[in-house]
């Protein structure tokens, strides 16, 4: 407004006496407390502190009145439209404070209205057990070993103790593959991921290795031709059957709960000498006053959870370790099984039959 | 393993307060699993008592059948004392007989509740019980007829029939042949149960001395055959019946009662552990000769089971012919039969090896053979056939011949070096060289030395072969329970490896695009690869087949993950599920060709070309991640409809993973099965192809009973992850301004959008920062067969600000190069 005074019309120019900039200030006041919304505010802006407003008109007069009235006028007009430019500012920010208020009242929605647009995926818990399982072991210094599922005969069972005249060969139903002359099987064990370990490593070796392996059982609520075993290998110098029995407490620990301990039955398998069934502790009743009634256990206070052993001598030679030097223990469970009983289902089937509402249930974590 | 209680305290003394459930705990924790305890009468409840037949009425009824009408004593036993009137269809007693009765209130096996009732016009109070009634056999010929002396009228009938016998069931391993006996089983008593004295050897007994007047035996395979023992019982009674002992003892271990001469074997079987033959001697013509079998040789054996004999069978065969596969079944020829009055028993010790094959070539699994291919004591064939002799003698009326036959000796046990302190370093346990000593004793074993201990094994304890072997069962003994738990120290172990890592990833990504993970069988047969209508040439119809495979229909190893996955989407479809997406990531099966697999030593390390060259032998086993999608994509709801899935978002489900990898997929179309010739994108990183994304043939939707518009991916995971970007470097972005430049051009319908990309990156050249197709246009408006595409070009420099007409430039040499390589017009 202190620009040149192009647009001066001398017939509009307004007395700039006292009571006339008072009377343009009050009306121009009047008008700001009397807008009732933002709209109505803008129009008092245009109207009482606009270019045209009588107060900035009065304002471009005050250049044209003698020196030493300037002075004067200018500071009434001055603070007039300060005042006036206040009031706006106040006005303005108690209605958008108002607006505010009534559109976030307005905006308001159902916020229990469904929401699932996107469907949720999951991890099988089949796997998800596997990664938790070698997950402890990793945490122990373990390595996660691997092997194929498609595996060398040698490998399955004659490395392991297992040779062709071997009864034991008749306990696991083995799917051959052809030609049969070939020697190639579907791996009935997570067992020879042990041999492949000693066969390309040298100790010290803990692994652990989860993985699937087939035996031709007919397909029904607790046969399966495919499942999970996870399987373990610790060779050392000075390994006994006291490490073995240590780790598994601790693994039965981690897996099904603080003071879950486990138990050891002789047993047989041939790539351990001595060969231990191991049962767990069971982890609902603990063996104590409810035990008869416990549907995990069966009224038993254990459940039968896997076989070990003191790695055989012979299965070390076939695989390179000295055993004047280097002992060993292994281990080897079910992950189903594990999952079956951990999670209280007692047909397998739903693992297999993909359906999306049942795995869904696990989420991504077990 | 099943047998009475009773009958291994017949050999082994337990003090009074062992019950039965502490004596088989010891049991299972020295390595004898009870798997039961078990009663023969455990569900048979109410009175069950003697009877004494005093009068029986036959009388037809209009049916035809014929009804006795009998009253029996039972004394007081039904409150009265006067004659119960009993109803009776079996004809096998007479009046004067004692037989069993079940009273009303009653209850026999099967939840069978007896009560008076009305039948045939007479009330009929009770029944007379056959053995079939009463859950001890399946003889339904008639009823249970007692021997004269067996009890009084109104006795209670439980311990008379030992059905209040208590029967456990151990579980046996294979190494422990010896414990199939009650010979073994009360030896594992004596060592294993605190307080148990008085084992006595059921198979030491004084034997007659070999002679020459037995039955002439030619063995001419020692090594197959080094012990043949054979004796003869004459004027045999084929009719004598078995005494009721043995048939229950017979019966409990879970075999059938056929006959005595028959049963008679069994039951020294069961009580020696040694497996006997019996032959009709009067059947038998000239010597006995075991022998080889020869190539084209058949024997019919008493299963009535026509065999081809292997080269490496023992046969046995007298001048007829082969009578018997030595120590696995006999021949029917000989068979013992309901007139047989002369028995040759044989006990031999057969090569446990060669039981073993034989066994396993015919499919023949036998009480007989079980034993054998375990290993049996050598040792005790003449005491065993004895003790056969001395039963057939004693309840068949028979007489013993006077002749032994003894062929061979029982070969010695090898002795083996036993370190004293081997049990102690096993097990991690204080076990001192004595208590070892001690313990090996009590199991058989002959000790002597120290330091290194000279272990002679039992004859009946083949499995101790090694000085590991000695060392489990001293700690057995010593028990498993006492073996301290010590956590080992493992070195720092380096965790999961990349790929592991990588793959885990992977399912989290794809469980993070809402995918659901399954686990599918992986075995697949052809039917299904005409289903997926892949071409005659498919590599993927190159199958690994497998000799035995559970249904002649999946008889191979799938060389593809979308069979499972489909028809695991179908089942989910069945169960009323409209939207669905699965994803599985397994190994598939690859034949390649290769050379068999070496069965390799096992007495030293293969050498690294022999390990090499095993793997070799294998198939190829890749890892491949396959996902299938149908129906909503984004679900409908009350904010709209849905968004269908469309063949995008398979492409999008490999991407996301490739992107998790920190890889870019290069997309190109391909006509490849299963998918929808023009609906399927053939993947690529860095040039190397990894998989299809794609819609499913409507013809696949069809066979899998799956939606149209079904789609599916399959990649090899394994490249992905070998491919997946290792040390992502720290990326910096200019701040200067950005240039924006659209372009729209018009090409053939046919031209691929990632070829037009691919000129309009290279021509803008280094200054192009993205670029993003953002509409696809067909119509009037561009003409037939053509389509728009529509590009938003973002151009930045690192370094300064871009000058006037630099994008611009950039942009029109993009242009021009895509024009050149695929004939974009510029759209007005």
């Amino acid at each position: 407004m202190s620009g040149p005074n192009t647009d001066y019309d001398p017939v509009e120019v307004t007395p700039l006496k006292a009571d006339e900039v008072e009377a343009m200030r009050e009306a121009a006041l009047a008008a700001v407390a009397a807008a009732s919304d933002l709209d109505a505010l803008k129009q008092v802006r245009l109207e009482h502190a606009g270019d045209r407003s009588p107060l900035a008109l009065a304002n471009r007069e005050i250049g044209a009145l003698p020196p030493q009235a300037r002075k004067e006028a200018g500071q009434r007009v001055g603070q007039a439209r300060g005042a006036v430019n206040q009031a706006i500012a106040a006005r303005q920010a108690v209605l958008e404070a108002e607006h505010e208020e009534r559109m976030l009242v307005e905006e308001t929605v159902d916020v229990t209205l469904p929401t699932q647009r996107r469907r949720r995926g999951s991890r099988h818990p089949l796997t998800l057990q596997s990664e938790l399982i070698a997950d402890l072991f990793v945490a122990m210094g373990y390595e996660v070993a691997e092997g194929p599922v498609v595996e060398a005969e040698w490998l399955n069972f004659d490395a392991l103790n297992l040779g062709p005249d071997h009864p034991a060969r008749t306990m696991q139903d083995t799917f051959w593959t052809e030609p049969a002359d070939h020697h190639v099987v579907l791996r009935t064990q997570t067992s020879p991921v042990q041999a492949r370990t000693m066969l390309t490593r040298k100790p010290p070796i803990y692994v652990v290795c989860p993985g699937r392996v087939f035996r031709t059982d007919e397909y029904d609520a607790t046969h399966s031709p495919m499942f999970h075993q996870v399987e373990g290998l610790v060779v050392d110098e000075g390994i006994t059957m006291a490490h073995l029995k240590g780790t598994l407490d601790h693994f039965a620990s981690q897996l099904f709960g603080e003071g879950i301990d486990t138990r050891f039955r002789p047993s047989y398998f041939p790539f351990t000498e001595p060969s231990a069934e191991v049962d767990v502790r069971c982890f609902v009743c603990r063996g104590g006053d409810g035990v008869a009634e416990c549907r995990t256990c069966r009224g038993e206070g254990w459940i039968e959870w896997g076989g070990c052993g003191v790695v055989n001598p012979r299965v070390l030679v076939a695989c390179g370790v000295d055993p004047d030097v280097h002992s060993g223990f292994a281990f080897g469970m079910g992950i189903d099984r594990s999952f079956m009983f951990r999670h209280n289902l007692e047909d397998l089937r739903p693992l297999f039959e993909g359906d999306v509402r049942w795995s869904s249930a696990f989420g991504t974590e077990i | 393993m099943k047998t009475p209680v009773s009958w291994i305290k017949e050999y082994v003394d337990v003090p009074a307060h062992v019950t039965t459930e502490e004596l088989t705990r010891r049991l299972t924790l020295t390595g004898l699993k009870l798997e039961g305890i078990h009663s023969p009468g455990a569900e048979i409840t109410g009175p069950l008592v003697v009877g004494r037949v005093l009068t029986m009425e036959p009388e037809p009824q209009k049916n035809g059948k014929t009804i006795n009408w009998c009253t029996v004593d039972v004394r007081d036993a039904n409150g009265t004392g006067e004659p119960q009137g009993i109803v009776c269809g079996a004809h096998n007693f007479a009046p004067g007989d004692l037989v069993v009765v079940v009273l009303p209130g009653g209850v026999l096996p099967g939840g069978f509740a007896i009560s008076a009732r009305k039948t045939y016009g007479h009330v009929s109070a009770g029944m007379i019980c056959s053995a079939r009634e009463l859950g001890l056999g399946e003889d339904h010929d008639g009823i249970i007829v007692l021997p004269p002396d067996a009890g009084e009228p109104g006795q209670d009938v439980r311990g008379i029939l030992g059905l209040d016998e208590e029967v456990v069931e151990l579980e046996i391993n294979p190494d422990r042949a010896y414990a199939l006996s009650l010979r073994g089983i009360a030896r594992e008593v004596l060592v294993s149960v605190d307080g148990a004295t008085g084992f006595r050897d059921p198979a030491v007994r004084d034997t007659p001395l070999a002679n020459d007047e037995g039955h002439p035996v030619v063995v001419e395979d020692g090594e197959g055959c080094p012990v043949f023992v054979a004796r003869k019982v004459t004027g045999f009674d084929p009719a004598a019946p078995t005494p009721d002992v043995i048939a229950q003892r017979i019966t409990a271990a879970g075999m059938r009662p056929i006959s005595l001469a028959v049963d008679v074997t069994n039951y020294v079987m069961l009580e020696t552990g040694r497996p006997i033959h019996a032959y009709d001697a009067d059947e038998l013509q000239g010597a006995l000769v075991v022998r080889r079998a020869r190539g084209g040789e058949r024997l019919t054996t008493l299963d009535g089971t026509a065999r081809e004999l292997d080269p490496a069978d023992l046969v046995v065969t007298d001048d007829s012919g082969i009578i018997g596969l030595g120590g696995v079944m006999g021949g029917e020829t000989t068979e013992i039969s309901a007139t047989t009055t002369s028995v040759l028993v044989e006990a031999a010790h057969w090569d446990a090896v060669s039981m073993f094959r034989t066994g396993k070539r015919h499919r023949i699994s036998s009480e007989a053979g079980k034993r054998n291919e375990r290993g049996v004591d050598p040792t005790i064939c003449e005491a065993a056939a004895d003790r056969v002799v001395e039963l057939l003698v004693e309840h068949g009326g028979g007489q013993a011949h006077p002749g032994v036959t003894v062929v061979g000796a029982p070969p010695a046990m090898p002795t083996v070096e036993v370190p004293g302190d081997l049990a102690a370093r096993v097990s991690g346990m204080a076990v001192s060289e004595e208590q070892s000593v001690e313990l090996l004793r009590a199991v058989g074993c002959e000790v002597s030395g120290s330091g290194v201990l000279s272990v002679t094994p039992p004859p009946w304890r083949p499995d101790l072969t090694d000085a590991q072997d000695f060392s489990e069962e001293v700690i057995r003994l010593v028990g498993y329970d006492r073996v301290p738990s010590v956590l080992p120290t493992p070195p720092s172990g380096r965790g999961l490896t990349r790929a592991q890592r990588l793959r885990r990833r992977v399912g989290r990504t794809l469980a993070g695009e809402g995918y659901v993970e399954v686990v599918s069988f992986p075995f697949v047969g052809d039917a299904d690869l005409d289903a997926l209508g892949l071409p005659p040439d498919d590599r993927r119809r190159d199958l690994l087949r497998l000799s035995n495979p559970l249904s002649s229909e999946a008889d191979a190893m799938t060389t593809t993950l979308l069979p499972g996955l489909l028809r695991t989407a179908g089942r989910n479809v069945g169960h009323g599920l409209g939207d669905v997406a699965i994803f599985e990531t397994a190994t598939v099966t690859l034949p390649r060709g290769s050379s068999p697999a070496a069965i390799l030593p096992v007495d030293r390390r293969p050498t690294d070309a022999e390990f090499d060259a095993l793997d070799k032998a294998l198939p190829a086993q890749p890892l491949h991640l396959g996902l299938v999608a149908l129906g909503d994509a984004d679900g409908s709801g009350w904010w709209g409809a849905g968004r269908r899935v469309s063949w995008a978002d398979a492409v999008d489900g490999v991407r996301a993973v490739a992107d998790a990898l920190g890889l870019t997929l290069d997309a190109r179309a391909a006509v490849v099965a299963p998918w929808h010739p023009g609906r399927c994108a053939e993947l690529s990183v860095d040039g190397v192809v990894v998989g299809h994304a794609g819609e499913v043939h409507p013809k696949v939707c069809q066979a899998f009973g799956l939606p149209a518009r079904t789609v599916a991916a399959e990649v090899d995971l394994d490249v992905l992850v070998e491919r997946a970007v290792d040390l992502r470097h720290a990326p910096s972005f200019s701040t200067y301004p950005v240039a924006k430049e659209d372009v729209a051009l018009v090409v053939d319908a046919a031209v691929d959008a990632a070829d037009v990309e691919a000129a309009l990156r290279e021509g803008a050249g280094e200054l192009l920062e993205s670029i993003r197709l953002f509409d696809v246009y067909t119509g009037d408006q561009v003409g037939a067969g053509r389509k728009s595409l529509a590009y938003a070009l973002r151009f930045r420099a690192p370094d300064r600000t871009l000058k006037e007409g630099e994008a611009a430039a950039a942009r029109d040499a993009a242009v021009a190069l895509a024009g050149e390589r695929t004939g974009a017009v510029q759209r007005s």
